[in-house]
């Protein structure tokens, strides 16, 4: 993380004389002045960091998973032998699990310190201002969703969190506790019938598989499509990588959280350089690595299931 | 009854001028035969000799016609002569041998001889064969020792359950049923040819000797000449069995008359007439020779030689020759048929695909010389053989090699055999490791009776699969017979699996490789439809699709020959073994590990509610799911396009605008 340092900080400042004298000719040449344009922070590093761990294990858990779960296609044979086997395919399963895991228990931790630091109590922290939790603001904003997507009325001000965006969180959450539970479960069959039949091993497959499937339709189609493929946002939307919003965006997105940053006198402080050019594209790089390999998934599924199913 | 008046007379009158001559040599001072008969005529009269009673009456009338009826009592009782009578008792023995000392003398030599000087109650003596006082000469017709007399005067010891045959070393059995069968039997018993050869014509009727002691009539060195007795120049017609020279240079390698016409089952005409191998060769040997057709006729020496017919003659196979003629072949009319000497399996050829065919007439049809060759057939044993278990697969290959005659007729659906054949386990044995133990074609189709499998009678009918291949894979077949799929066990009209269902016909591919190990459950799943469908729905099953067989397949779990039903204690299955059974690969499992289905199925509500009812409620959540977030991103869609142009548009006019403008946003 060389680069943490060079977000905090303007480029121009941070190097010589030649650095420079090489920012001048860009500002020359390019038409919009970098070195003075500044974006909203809106993801702490920490949570980009659990990002990415989240996005790296759970398309491991995907492929490797589905290779097992539409063993019938020719595709999972080809995929389960490049990756050196079904047994190396279950190590890698499990390895990204463990990933999995501990990601969600740093998530925990992550909200444990938070609270500490607020110094509220649990229910203020839980139910207070910029909760994920939905509320009845919630409701209402979805319902004024629902007529601004049939004309019946104009764009509800977002704020903070919108309600798709929590629908999402919990749906991880949810999917990481039982996807996760019924694995272990069929991680450790010997150790789990010694208090239960033999047959939840067969009900936990089922689980594990189907919610499995659930959680990567989700993810590849409608997270894809809310968070990163919306027209206005296409081909994608890095934020949730750089962690920077441009502001115009800021304002138009989620108006009501700009309003009460720009009141409390927040916004000044959370505003930040863009991240440099190389970092975009490595970025770059990754999200379109992650976002084809979704899309094949999400190929691969509906072949499965709709021209394979046995 | 004139009749034998008549000899009485003619007996009286030759004895006549003997007693005369007697008395006159020697006056008689014992007793005469009157004085001996005025007892001995009592027929009561007995004595007691050795705990029994022996008659010691005397027939005067038989004693008169026999043979000695001339010499008084005293001749041969000699110890009686001159005393008083009644004499002491006992008398001494008569000594035949004091008149008949040649005979007497080749008797004490002879088996019965010495049987007699060693003590041997069974041993038989002069009287035994000739009887006492009634011996009439040989060439009367009522004499014991008559010709035609002599099996059954010989058989009164040697017939079968006598002490003799029963306690005493003889190598012969049923010799006289044999004898009365024989040729000589016929003629003599039958036909009344008294000139026929009884026992003693072989045996002599003295000199009596076991065929090892050189000096018997039946050894090995004398037998030619005791049969040649009457078999003048019988070597003439063995000309064709025996090469002619050698009965005067080494008749001591020939084989003996008894060697080939066994005895006392002497048969006659043991092959037909016919000409000597000299004979053929002396225009067969001509390299050039050939048919009117073109065939080639000419018989190379050094293939007969080294064949494994080198002893048998040409016309014993080229029958129908006739030695009268100048060309003795021109009579042939057939083709060698090697069924006269090789009869089972001509039957077998008959009864086989290969001989139906060639009854109808197929040209195709392969004969005996196809697979074995012609002069120069070696034996199997030999690997210059053609039927040599290495040569065999190319031997049929020659017709059921894919492309030629046999493979192409053939509709069945076993393809690609040879290849086949080679590429398995019994090829590679065969062919690449060279044991020659391992199955050819033959082993399972047999040599001479290859029959269709669809028939009840071939060894590859799926009926008789698991003994023909049980010959080799014995333990196999054991197993396998008490198993589920063994006919003797699961009675049903459906067919049951054998060997070759899962093992492949010829391919048979090594039960320890990936192919077989994988292609196992297509195979149970032939018939096992459903059980195998929901294999592959849990783990086991998927790992495997995946081509990976380091997990349970069928065999791993309910065995492979030896499957029972699950409710057999027996069974891999059963209660007792089945925790066993996973442990197998998973070392730790228990009871209620075990109680993982693993043929489950989520759409059997009654079998498994559980799984249903799981997956009914995984599904509707995962409907419910897409259905509401889809319907959302699909009408969310037209407002985010919308959204886009906007935001375009926008930004065009503020590049056509102010940029001055755009930094001061930006900065803000």
């Amino acid at each position: 993380m060389t680069s943490s340092k060079e977000i905090d900080t303007p480029v121009a400042e941070e190097h010589g004389g030649v650095a420079v004298a090489e920012a001048e000719q860009a500002i020359r040449t390019h038409t919009t002045p970098q070195p003075v344009r500044r974006e909203f922070v809106r993801f702490t590093r920490y949570n980009r960091a659990l990002h990415a761990c989240m996005i790296t294990s759970f398309i491991t858990l995907a492929l490797t998973g589905m290779s097992l779960k539409f063993s019938y296609t020719p595709w999972a044979a080809t995929l389960s032998r490049s990756l050196g086997g079904f047994q190396t395919a279950g190590f890698i399963h499990r390895t990204a699990a463990l990933l999995m895991f501990g990601t969600f228990i740093a998530h925990l931790m992550n909200l444990y310190r938070s609270r500490q630091r607020s110094g509220k109590t649990w229910t203020q922290f839980i139910f207070g201002p910029g909760t994920m939790v939905p509320m009845k603001d919630d409701l209402l904003e979805f319902i004024a969703t629902m007529k601004w997507f049939i004309n019946l009325g104009p764009r509800p001000r977002y704020g903070r969190w919108t309600y798709w965006e929590k629908f999402d969180y919990f749906a991880v959450f949810w999917g990481i506790v039982v996807i996760g539970s019924t694995g272990l479960t069929l991680w450790f069959p010997v150790f789990f019938t010694r208090f239960m039949p033999g047959w939840v091993i067969n009900v936990a497959t089922i689980i594990h598989s189907d919610e499995a499937l659930l959680a990567t339709g989700f993810i590849f189609t409608v997270h894809f499509f809310n968070t990163h493929l919306r027209p206005e946002k296409f081909p994608m939307d890095t934020s949730i990588f750089t962690g920077h919003v441009p502001l115009s965006e800021l304002k138009r997105d989620k108006p009501r959280e700009y309003e009460s940053l720009l009141a409390s006198g927040e916004l000044e402080e959370r505003l930040e350089a863009p991240q440099p050019p190389i970092v975009l594209k490595t970025i770059r790089a990754f999200a379109w690595l992650a976002l084809s390999t979704g899309f094949s998934i999400v190929i691969w599924i509906i072949y499965a299931m709709v021209f394979a199913y046995r | 009854m004139r009749l034998s008046l008549r000899l009485i007379l003619l007996v009286l009158l030759c004895a006549l001028p003997l007693s005369a001559g007697s008395a006159q040599d020697k006056a008689p001072k014992g007793p005469t035969s009157e004085d001996c008969l005025a007892c001995h005529s009592d027929k009561t009269m007995s004595t007691k000799r050795g705990g029994r009673t022996v008659s010691l009456f005397v027939d005067g009338k038989k004693f008169d016609i026999s043979v000695h009826g001339a010499l008084g009592c005293t001749a041969c009782h000699a110890d009686l002569d001159g005393k008083d009578l009644p004499h002491d008792v006992p008398l001494k023995k008569v000594q035949c041998g004091s008149c008949h000392s040649d005979e007497q003398q080749q008797y004490a030599k002879s088996l019965h001889g010495k049987a007699l000087a060693r003590g041997d109650g069974l041993a038989p003596k002069c009287a035994n064969c000739h009887g006492s006082h009634d011996i009439v000469p040989v060439k009367d017709l009522r004499s014991r020792v008559a010709p035609i007399k002599i099996p059954m005067m010989c058989g009164q010891c040697h017939r079968e359950g006598t002490p003799v045959q029963t306690n005493r070393e003889i190598g012969q059995h049923n010799i006289i049923e044999n004898f009365s069968e024989s040729i000589h039997g016929e003629a003599l018993l039958r036909k009344g040819l008294v000139v026929a050869p009884s026992c003693i014509s072989c045996h002599t009727a003295h000199s009596v000797l076991p065929h090892t002691d050189a000096a018997s009539s039946i050894s090995k060195k004398n037998i030619a000449s005791t049969c040649t007795k009457c078999h003048a120049d019988i070597e003439l017609v063995h000309r064709r069995t025996i090469r002619g020279e050698l009965w005067e240079k080494q008749a001591n390698v020939l084989p003996s008359c008894p060697d080939c016409h066994q005895p006392h089952k002497i048969r006659n005409n043991l092959y037909s007439q016919g000409a000597a191998d000299a004979d053929c060769m002396h225009c067969h040997a001509d390299p050039n020779l050939r048919a009117a057709d073109g065939r080639k006729l000419s018989v190379h020496r050094d293939e007969l030689v080294n064949s494994t017919h080198t002893k048998t003659a040409c016309s014993q196979c080229h029958s129908e020759v006739n030695v009268s003629r100048a060309r003795p072949c021109e009579t042939i009319t057939k083709k060698v048929d090697c069924s006269t000497c090789h009869e089972a399996q001509g039957q077998m050829y008959q009864r086989s695909v290969h001989g139906k065919l060639m009854a109808s007439g197929d040209r195709n049809a392969p004969t005996c010389k196809d697979c074995h060759g012609t002069h120069g057939i070696l034996k199997r044993n030999l690997p210059q053989s053609l039927t040599f278990p290495t040569n065999v697969p190319d031997l049929c290959a020659r017709c059921h090699r894919e492309g030629n005659k046999a493979a192409v007729r053939y509709t069945g659906v076993e393809h690609q055999i040879i290849t086949r054949y080679q590429e398995s386990i019994h090829g590679k044995g065969l062919l690449k490791s060279g044991l020659t133990v391992t199955a050819t074609c033959t082993s399972c189709h047999t040599a001479h009776g290859e029959l269709p499998a669809s028939d009840p009678q071939s060894t590859v009918n799926p009926k008789n699969v698991p003994a023909t291949c049980g010959v080799c894979h014995h333990g196999i077949q054991e197993q396998f017979v008490n198993s589920v799929h063994s006919a003797s066990v699961t009675k049903t009209n459906h067919p049951l699996p054998v060997c070759s269902d899962c093992h492949t016909a010829h391919q048979i591919s090594r039960a320890d490789q990936d192919e077989f190990k994988l292609e196992i459950m297509s195979k149970c799943g032939r018939c096992h439809e459903e059980i195998a469908k929901t294999y592959f729905d849990t783990f086991h099953g998927k790992v495997s699709r995946l081509g990976y067989t380091n997990t349970a397949k069928c065999y791993d779990c309910h065995g492979a020959h030896d499957i029972l039903k699950v409710t057999d204690p027996r069974s891999h299955l059963s209660r007792a073994n089945v925790v066993q059974t996973c442990q197998k690969c998973h070392h730790d499992a228990t009871r209620r590990f075990a109680g993982y289905l693993t043929h489950a199925t989520h759409h059997d509500p009654k079998k498994y509610p559980f799984l249903f009812y799981t997956f009914w409620s995984m599904t509707l959540l995962l409907c419910g799911t897409f259905l509401v977030s889809w319907v959302h991103t699909l009408l969310w869609l037209p407002r985010a396009v919308q959204m886009r142009r906007e935001l375009k548009a926008e930004q065009e006019r503020e590049r056509n605008g102010d940029t001055a403008r755009e930094d001061e946003h930006d900065v803000q």
